[in-house]
């Protein structure tokens, strides 16, 4: 279980994360959603400790992870694919999912956690993972390495942008994938309407404070009716 | 050879040198073994200022190691190996050079490699640069890669130098014919206070030369890197310069690019980039569960792999 306790968060003299207390169960999905600076990316960021928070603490499964690093929540089970995946010269993706299983791994081996991202393995694995990959291709390596680590807690902040020609059907089946192996949490930023479709609850964040959580249902009623939504969020388009 | 030669060769060569189909192995200044065979020939200059490396025509997949050795301590060694590679041949070239210093006196090589590529000949040249010896005294290489190249020739060159070298000037210079390429993958790791400069000049005279030069260098502690380049197209030609460089604590790098199209067809191109690691790779290979320092070794390890 995570739990996050008060979390504030202050940047520029603005508040973008107000007292936010929140309880993710193990095999859930969660969608977070919310307009665009409602504090969405900064709150998983704290979760996986790129950022600190101001004040408030962070317990996953027992333990105060508030004061630990990035790779020590890492090693306690939590992942995190990035909005925009960081590309490395000289690194290949064999490398790169060497590094994200942390234990031997056959060249084989990879090319099945690539077919599951619905890369033709043979093609990427000698890849560096550099700018000669797209957009596309970078963001299905960057879920690869986070399936590869096989969480117990998995972040995906807007898994969907630039994912190009792979379908939505293929990401939806990952994330049940990774929740089947690791029976742990899955936490995704959204604003997509077939992503917050497969939530068990969605997380309604504004103005740096949770709005509401619900079951998909009920949420998603609430979410479209928003007028609010509809001026910086997708999901209305 | 003592356990010391071996080890220098070891950290030199990526072949075991007897598998290779001519070799010379200098050792101090002197030539202590060699091995040729009637396609690739290897011959003392007259006045012992270095060797003669002839390639006969049509010789295909010849492997030949050309490696230096230096364990006297204030050893000044200069030689000139001189390289002809004759028609349609197609050859591997391995030659590092190991200094051991255990004393307070200044090593030098001054390694003179120069090239004769004739027509549609092929070779790909693998340089290693190592230091090792805990003297005080300086371990410092100096080689010269002189290369010309006639129509329809290529030379892909790997120069490595990522260990235990104090101070090194670089210079490469080659002239290119018709439809030529040269590649260059240069990889250089400087620490403490070692000094590194690179020069690279190359002439694109015929048409449809090409030249392609990787750059990728990693400069930590106090060292100090400087890499040049100057590529002039006289004709069509092509050229792709790129210098990369990593640079941590109080290092300095310095590149400056030179590109000189003296036609309208000649299409020349020089990247530059100098930077510390970027934050957004440490954060993701921590992500991944890697310490930050496990995470800086993997990034700069990548980087000159």
């Amino acid at each position: 279980m995570l739990e996050l306790i008060d979390i504030s968060f202050k940047r520029d003299n603005k508040q973008i994360l107000n007292k936010v207390n929140l309880k993710l169960d193990e095999e859930k999905f969660y969608v977070i959603t919310g307009p665009n600076g409602s504090g969405k990316s900064s709150l998983v960021k704290i979760i996986m400790g790129i950022e600190k928070p101001d004040s408030g603490k962070i317990i996953f499964n027992g333990i105060d992870i508030t004061d630990k690093s990035i790779d020590e929540r890492a090693k306690l089970g939590i992942g995190f694919a990035f909005q925009q995946p960081v590309s490395f010269k000289g690194l290949t993706v064999y490398d790169l999912l060497k590094i994200a299983v942390n234990k031997e791994l056959t060249k084989s081996n990879a090319c099945d956690i690539l077919s599951k991202v619905g890369l033709c393995a043979l093609n990427y694995v000698d890849r560096e993972v550099n700018n000669s990959l797209s957009g596309g291709e970078l963001k299905r390596i960057e879920i690869a390495t986070v399936m590869a680590r096989n969480p117990k807690l998995a972040i995906f902040d807007e898994p969907e942008a630039g994912i190009d020609l792979w379908s939505f059907q293929n990401l939806t089946n990952v994330f049940k994938q990774i929740q089947e192996q690791s029976k742990g949490i899955t936490l995704v930023i959204s604003h997509q309407e077939r992503i917050l479709n497969i939530a068990d609850q969605i997380i309604l964040l504004e103005n740096g404070k949770i709005k509401k959580i619900g079951s998909k249902n009920i949420m998603m009623n609430i979410i479209f009716k928003e007028e609010t939504c509809c001026k910086g969020v997708n999901i209305c388009e | 050879m003592n356990k010391t030669d071996e080890q220098l060769l070891n950290n030199v060569l990526d072949n075991n040198i007897h598998e290779a189909d001519s070799y010379n192995v200098r050792k101090n200044g002197k030539s202590i073994d060699r091995k040729t065979n009637p396609y690739i020939d290897i011959i003392s200059k007259e006045d012992g200022s270095g060797i003669d490396i002839y390639v006969k025509e049509n010789t295909l997949f010849g492997i030949i190691d050309i490696p230096v050795i230096i364990t006297d301590s204030g050893l000044t060694d200069v030689v000139y190996n001189d390289f002809h590679i004759g028609k349609n041949s197609n050859v591997i070239i391995v030659a590092g050079c190991g200094v051991h210093n255990t004393d307070r006196h200044d090593s030098v090589h001054d390694g003179i490699h120069r090239f004769y590529l004739e027509e549609n000949s092929k070779v790909k040249y693998i340089e290693k640069h190592y230091g090792s010896g805990k003297g005080t005294g300086k371990k410092i290489l100096n080689p010269v890669t002189e290369i010309t190249m006639k129509k329809g020739s290529s030379m892909t060159i790997d120069s490595t130098q990522i260990e235990g070298v104090d101070k090194t000037l670089r210079v490469t210079k080659a002239i290119l014919d018709e439809a030529t390429t040269l590649v260059i993958n240069e990889k250089i790791k400087t620490y403490k206070d070692q000094y590194a400069k690179t020069e690279f000049v190359v002439t694109l005279n015929g048409e449809n030369a090409s030249c392609h030069v990787t750059s990728r260098s990693v400069a930590t502690d106090n060292s100090y890197q400087e890499f040049t380049s100057n590529v002039v197209g006289n004709t069509k030609s092509f050229a792709h310069v790129e210098c990369d460089a990593i640079i941590q604590d109080k290092a300095s790098v310095k590149a400056i690019p030179e590109i000189y199209a003296n036609n309208v067809d000649a299409n020349l191109i020089h990247e530059a980039a100098i930077g510390k690691i970027a934050g957004a790779q440490l954060i993701k290979l921590m992500s991944l569960g890697l310490t930050e320092k496990e995470a800086e070794e993997a990034i700069i390890n990548g980087f000159l792999k």
